[in-house]
């Protein structure tokens, strides 16, 4: 993605459902952490699935390393209805579980009050 | 449905004595770090295994456990009926890992990164665990913690996707300032049991439970 960074500013992607659907998970995955080890906060429409998180959580893990990376901060609206969303809505792409996801370098993003509708964190510039 | 349930027991009884070795369903105990897995695992392996050594140590540092550990054919007897789990202890989930939090429990620096490469690996290795090699969830919390974090969410979320059985443990309720009802409102949808896996408390109803959602 093109980078246009001021030198003290907190840059962010936002990132269109549209622009994720084209990609496979482990792309979506890699455009989220190139992002955010970037420095950058990426904030997804409309999130990723049970198991691209899981991914996700798994090539973080591989990537931290000590002073370098810490891993990550990530936010999403708890589904409130989880697991409602049957075979056929999800084949029909009526898939209730998409929720906006942000995303961020675990060392600048904190949350500072999360419930089922309300997330404030605050970000820091470096 | 007394009946059908009487005789789906008695078959899978006779098929558990037949087949003993495969019917072990495979168990694996998550949750974030310090909520006191391992010290659960501990106990049920102690309270069904003759010479029941431990699963592996516990701790208050964070993420004691940096690898899966497997007991394999635990026997938990109930109403005269014998379930068998194979209990996998597991690290606690997390998406960030600082060492320099580790040096704060006067840890050296050299074994403060140790322990963060092996903390990054055991989680990789227990996201791996909960996507293809275990039966059911057993998810435990601490109690006197806020459990509205993202990552009970998204592992709940990820647990539900792969239709697993998942029982939710709130566990230091012996601590003043546990809340179960707060565990309850997080996850509605599930059932949860509240227990102190340290002194032992409500074991009986948590091993009735297990039965239930694994037998
Ligand atoms: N008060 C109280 N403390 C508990 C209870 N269960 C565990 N603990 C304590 O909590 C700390 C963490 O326990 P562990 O069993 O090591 O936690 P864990 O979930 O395995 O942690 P990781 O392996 O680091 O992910 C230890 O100091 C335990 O003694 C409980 O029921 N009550
Ligand atoms: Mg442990």
């Amino acid at each position: 993605m093109a980078e246009v960074k001021q030198p003290d500013g907190v840059q962010i992607d936002l990132i269109s459902g549209e622009r994720m659907d084209g990609l496979a998970s482990m792309e979506k995955i890699r455009m989220i952490l190139d992002g955010v080890r970037d420095g950058n906060i990426v904030i997804l429409e409309e999130g990723l699935s049970p198991e691209e998180e899981s991914r996700l959580i798994e090539v973080t893990m591989t990537e931290i390393s000590p002073d370098e990376f810490n891993g990550i901060e990530i936010e999403t609206y708890p589904s409130s209805e989880s697991g409602s969303s049957g075979l056929f809505d999800r084949l029909m792409g009526n898939d209730s579980n998409k929720k906006l996801t942000v995303i961020g370098p675990a060392n600048r993003i904190e949350t500072l009050h999360k419930d089922e509708t309300l997330i404030q964190t605050l970000v820091s510039r470096t | 449905m007394g009946l059908l349930k009487n005789l789906r027991s008695s078959i899978s009884r006779a098929a558990s004595t037949l087949f003993s070795e495969e019917e072990s369903k495979r168990i694996g105990i998550y949750g974030p770090p310090n909520a006191g897995k391992t010290t659960l695992a501990n106990r049920i392996v102690r309270d069904w295994t003759e010479h029941g050594d431990a699963v592996g140590p516990e701790s208050h540092i964070p993420h004691e456990t940096r690898r899966a550990r497997r007991k394999e054919n635990v026997e938990i007897e109930r109403d005269g009926k014998t379930v068998s789990i194979d209990v996998v202890d597991t690290p606690g989930v997390t998406t960030k890992v600082d060492y320099t939090e580790f040096l704060e429990h006067d840890m050296e620096e050299d074994d403060a990164v140790r322990r963060s490469r092996e903390a990054t690996e055991g989680v990789a290795e227990a996201m791996h665990w909960l996507r293809e090699d275990v039966d059911g969830v057993i998810y435990v919390l601490d109690a006197s913690t806020d459990p509205f974090t993202q990552v009970n969410t998204m592992l709940i979320g990820i647990i539900e996707s792969q239709d697993l059985p998942v029982l939710i443990l709130a566990n230091k309720i012996d601590l003043d300032e546990s809340s179960v009802q707060r565990i309850r409102n997080a996850f509605p949808q599930h059932e949860t049991i509240p227990l102190s896996a340290l002194e032992g408390d409500n074991m009986d109803e948590v091993y009735d439970k297990i039965a239930e959602y694994f037998g």
